[in-house]
């Protein structure tokens, strides 16, 4: 086939960057939502963390 | 530890970004129309890096699977997986990208005859099924042998299909290098490899972000444990009645 006009090719070139672009974008945006998802556990863990009774080795002994 | 790897990632992530931008603009400003395609062949410097770089990496799963069933050790295993993980995805964008391409430069959406594309459907298909192969089994290390296996057995098939679409003789799909014509001249030269350096740190960097992830996810699921563990034990303590000793019982 001969070569296409610009007019014709540059709608093709550009579909395939937008492709590999949306796709990249796509991941971003699902990781962004799992990196979120596991900021909220974290919160959640620290909160546990924190309404936790002391450690019994932490606790200071008091003398007799 | 953890700082040093985030770091790292941070670099990685703008090395492909910086190499990826340089790359764009050479095909665009720089390297100059191919003189058979005209325009429609700048789709090469997107296309072929991406493919190159996804059966690399089903290549470098291979590997990884390979240690992990050496060692035993589970790291090997996750990079195995997300090796593959990322390389369907950027195979999935070698997919939709050639058929664009194939329709500016043939005039279809998808040619069977054509062995290159058909291979590497093949090779796209036979690792989509890497997923419903490992999630069937449960048992943890079983899942991550199976894996393995699959990985290596499917690894050994890349460089078949590679070998075998040089061999085959098509009058149908561009050949941009090693033409009877001379080849890419220098510039398309220069900016095929700055592109394909842009992709393949792109994927490596997707890939240590994944597996980042993955290992910041085991951690929180690691503690969670740990802490209901605690507390279920603690609850007890105070619960459950006091066990007399065999010696008090008898």
């Amino acid at each position: 086939m001969p070569a296409l006009p610009l007019d014709e090719a540059g709608k093709y070139v550009v579909a395939a960057y937008l492709v590999f672009l949306a796709l990249v974008l796509i991941y971003v945006a699902i990781m962004a939502a799992r990196l979120a998802r596991i900021d909220r556990e974290l919160g959640e863990l620290a909160e546990l963390a924190e309404g936790r009774p002391p450690a019994e080795t932490d606790r200071e002994e008091v003398p007799a | 530890m953890f700082r040093v790897r985030l770091l790292s990632l941070r670099n990685l992530a703008l090395a492909s970004v910086a190499l990826l931008v340089g790359a764009f603009a050479l095909v665009f400003f720089y390297a100059p129309n191919d003189a058979d395609q005209g325009f429609v062949q700048k789709i090469f410097y997107l296309h072929v890096p991406l493919a190159l770089c996804a059966l690399g990496g089903f290549i470098a799963a291979a590997v990884h699977a390979i240690r992990h069933l050496r060692s035993g050790d589970p790291v090997h295993d996750a990079r195995a997986y997300v090796s593959i993980h990322i390389s369907i995805i950027f195979g999935l964008a070698v997919l939709v990208t050639g058929s664009i391409w194939a329709r500016a430069s043939w005039g279809k959406w998808w040619v069977w005859d054509e062995p290159t594309l058909v291979s590497f459907l093949i090779v796209f298909l036979l690792y989509a099924t890497y997923y419903p192969l490992r999630f069937a089994i449960e048992d943890r290390d079983r899942q991550a042998r199976y894996a393995s296996v699959f990985a290596i057995t499917a690894g050994a098939f890349v460089p078949l299909n590679f070998i075998a679409v040089r061999m085959a003789e098509s009058l149908v799909h561009p050949r941009t290098f090693a033409t009877a014509e001379g080849g890419m001249p220098g510039e398309m030269w220069l900016t095929f490899a700055v592109a394909i350096a842009g992709m393949a740190l792109l994927w490596a960097t997707l890939v240590r972000f994944e597996l980042v992830a993955k290992s910041a996810r085991a951690r929180i699921s690691k503690v969670r444990r740990a802490l209901d563990a605690e507390a279920t034990g603690a609850s007890r303590s105070r619960i459950a009645p006091t066990v007399p000793s065999r010696a008090g019982a008898g």
